[in-house]
């Protein structure tokens, strides 16, 4: 036992001081920070502004089209011959040309540009005419817009999902978050098993193409040395999933202090602005005050998931996953003698975990079918479905079969692993076939 | 005295062939054994399994008459023919591992180790990377990790092989120098050169069986043939007349005067009454009996075995 201390010792330290592991531990988060940060850095900065030229032949909309900051409308009294043909003397960046039977069915609006006008203009300018010809359309024929205003208001509503539970209770759900939780939970453990596992089946293949092997051998009994290996890469992955976590809230913390509170600041600023610019005509209004709601029912939301058993189940499936596959990883390092080989022995043991990936974004639609069912009973693919599973809600019983099963799994991957290990790992200059792979496991020590 | 090691009838088959039929050895104590045999013959599956490596599938091994068990291992040093260290790992740091694992305890390992590479003058690469040595150093370290814990049976796997010849040098004398201070060695080779010069005893295995052992001087007197060298100055035809039928001539060279020439003796005749007969007709200057070395040994022992093809190097 203390041999295997010794393994396990060596083969962290090895790894935790390593340059690679210390880059990469300070710029995960960066790149994890910078993938939330980004978007909204990118979100604050003000597009340029557009000015467009409105040649309304149908006099319905001049002066009336709302603004925004990104946006401005000019109604200059010129034909659309006389714009079209100074538009390169004036600095418009575009003619809107509304035609004069536009209500009659003339359907057909006219953006002319110099320069691309974007996807954004083009949508707002779409939206807008449309809402207010749609206002117009009404008006016209005596409908009270007031009342359709009020009859929109009221019939705003949010689903609120709540599950009722057998005992009575009911316990608010929220969908999306559990999405979030259950992918992010399984998109960890994918990337787990496939990082740490080739770095156990590397360090394999390194004692073995170093012959130090042998040495190491006369002194400890070929599955402490693969168990040693195993666990001690194990904890350089959960060292270094734990710093990340630190960093990265940490980073997360810092930047929003600084740049986020900006964000914050304009778009209470941009808020109060739409409101002014849509008070008399109201159409962009709703959207954007709704978003400090949502933002605060998804904490709201977070609260009432049951963190404590997810993140057991998390760290479970994780370590549980990882050892099962590990393993067979580990097995695979001994068959070989170098990288090239071990294509062939990789297909199998990477068909069930791009399997059950595949099958986790099938399984986030409906967590309770037939296929999320047995896909996280079965041990090679449960860490991931299940874990994708859970934050919806799993009956105990399955989630208690799937663990003892995912146990028996990684035991038997372990002991099937280490039949292999202990002949492999002695010999050299041979391509190994399936065959052979086989005979091992009947050897006798 | 008692034997460190006792093989018996140990036998390791794999998938395709047998390694070892039914091999048994007797190792005694504070001795040198040597393990020979060619390619393939079985030696390292040997010494895999007295390392407790892997295990026979029938046999039984004793250490100082103990059943060999796991605790034996820290009793036993091993340097394996394919040898290496952890490239990217430091030498000292290396080397305290290796003797942790085989049950020292740190400040002792440290404090051993610091004395073997002063004595090796390689003191000064102790925080060093193994990739930034040359490989005879390395060799060096490999060889002091093996010794370090002071094992009562040190086993060597052609420990000359890949090194330089002072490397070498040193390497026989500390394996003497182990010798006197206790240890047994068992060393596999194909060097007959240092069979001569260090074993006690050997055992020649071919094609999984053992088909000779004994010690190094039984088993050569065993294989004497009676053959001598005489140079003598004088006339060869009076020179072969005169020892007549005592002996048999099997080759001689003419230098003018001057005769080497190479006999059998034949019957009962001693080497004395031989040169009784042929002192009144010729000028003795050197006799000496003509013992087979280890190799021609080696060579005639692997070849009545394998008579008609040539031994095919599969390997270990």
């Amino acid at each position: 036992m203390n041999k295997i201390l010794l393994i396990i010792k060596r083969e962290y330290l090895s790894r935790v001081k390593k340059k690679s592991f210390i880059i990469m531990t300070i710029l995960g988060p960066l790149l994890m920070a910078g993938i939330m940060v980004v978007p909204i850095w990118l979100s604050m900065q003000k597009p340029d502004r557009q000015n467009i030229e409105v040649i309304d032949e149908s006099y319905l909309f001049k002066g009336l089209i709302p603004e925004k900051a990104f946006i401005h409308f000019d109604y200059p009294e010129v034909t659309f011959e006389q714009a079209q043909e100074g538009f390169y003397d004036t600095d418009y960046d575009a003619i809107l040309y509304i035609p004069h039977n536009i209500l009659e069915g003339g359907k057909t609006l006219k953006l002319f540009y110099k320069k691309q006008l974007g996807i954004a203009t083009e949508e707002y300018v779409d939206n807008t005419i449309s809402k207010m010809m749609n206002d117009v359309l009404l008006t016209k024929n005596k409908v009270d817009l007031s009342i359709i205003r009020e009859a929109a208001e009221h019939s705003k509503i949010i689903v609120i999902t709540e599950e009722l539970e057998s005992t009575g209770k009911s316990k608010k759900t929220n969908t999306g978050l559990y999405m979030a939780i259950g992918l992010g939970g399984g998109i960890l453990i994918y990337m787990f098993i496939f990082l740490y596992g080739v770095q156990v089946m590397r360090g394999v293949m390194e004692e073995k193409t170093n012959r130090i092997v042998e040495v190491i051998l006369s002194s400890v009994k070929p599955f402490q040395l693969m168990m040693g290996k195993i666990i001690g890469v194990a904890l350089v992955g959960l060292t270094q999933f734990l710093l990340w976590v630190i960093l990265t809230t940490t980073l997360y913390g810092v930047a929003s202090v600084t740049i986020l509170k900006n964000v914050e600041m304009k778009q209470i600023q941009q808020n109060e602005e739409v409101v002014k610019v849509g008070a008399d005509l109201n159409y962009t209004k709703m959207k954007k005050i709704q978003e400090p709601n949502i933002i605060s029912k998804v904490f709201d939301d977070f609260k009432n998931v049951d963190i404590l058993t997810i993140t057991f189940c998390f760290l479970f499936y994780f370590l549980a996953g990882y050892l099962m596959y590990a393993a067979l990883f580990a097995a695979v390092g001994s068959a070989v003698d170098n990288e090239a080989d071990t294509q062939q022995f990789m297909v199998p043991i990477t068909i069930p975990l791009v399997l059950s990936f595949l099958v986790a974004q099938n399984v986030i639609q409906d967590p309770q079918s037939t296929m999320a069912f047995w896909f996280s009973i079965v041990p090679l693919t449960s860490p991931i479905v299940m874990m994708v599973r859970l934050p919806f809600g799993v009956p105990f019983w399955e989630v208690a079969l799937s663990m003892s099963l995912l146990v028996v799994g990684f035991v038997f991957t372990t002991w099937l692993a280490a039949r292999i290990y202990r002949t492999g790992i002695l010999l050299y200059g041979k391509k190994v076939t399936w065959r052979e792979l086989g005979k091992w496991l009947f050897y006798k020590g | 005295m008692q034997n460190i090691l006792s093989v018996k009838n140990v036998i390791k088959r794999y998938a395709t062939h047998i390694a070892l039929n039914d091999v048994s050895l007797e190792i005694p104590s504070q001795s040198i054994f040597g393990l020979l045999g060619p390619n393939g013959a079985g030696k390292t599956s040997l010494i895999r399994i007295i390392n407790q490596i892997t295990g026979p599938d029938s046999g039984e091994l004793f250490f100082e008459g103990e059943k060999l068990c796991q605790k034996h291992i820290e009793q036993i040093g091993y340097l394996p023919e394919e040898r290496g260290l952890y490239k990217k790992m430091e030498v000292g740091e290396q080397a305290l591992y290796l003797a942790q694992l085989k049950g020292m305890k740190k400040a002792e390992a440290k404090q051993k180790l610091k004395f073997w590479f002063e004595k090796f003058e390689i003191d000064a690469w102790w925080n060093k990377k193994v990739e930034e040595l040359s490989k005879g150093m390395q060799q060096k370290v490999q060889f002091i990790v093996t010794v370090l814990h002071e094992p009562k049976l040190l086993i060597l796997d052609e420990p000359f092989s890949g090194f330089d010849p002072i490397n070498a040098n040193i390497i026989k004398n500390e394996i003497l120098y182990l010798k006197e201070q206790g240890s047994t060695i068992l060393f596999s080779t194909h060097n007959m050169g240092s069979v001569e010069e260090l074993c006690d005893n050997i055992a020649l295995i071919n094609k999984s069986r053992k088909i000779l052992d004994g010690s190094v001087k039984e088993i050569r007197k065993q294989y004497k043939s009676n053959t001598f060298e005489l140079e003598f100055t004088g006339n060869v035809m009076g020179f072969t007349n005169a020892m007549w039928a005592g002996a048999e001539l099997l080759d001689h060279k003419t230098d003018g005067d001057f005769n080497k020439v190479l006999l059998k003796l034949k019957g009962k005749t001693t080497s004395n009454e031989l040169l009784q007969a042929v002192l009144p007709v010729a000028n003795i200057q050197s006799f000496k009996e003509i013992v087979p070395s280890m190799n021609d040994i080696f060579i005639s022992k692997v070849n009545a075995e394998n008579p008609v093809h040539i031994h095919s190097g599969i390997s270990e």
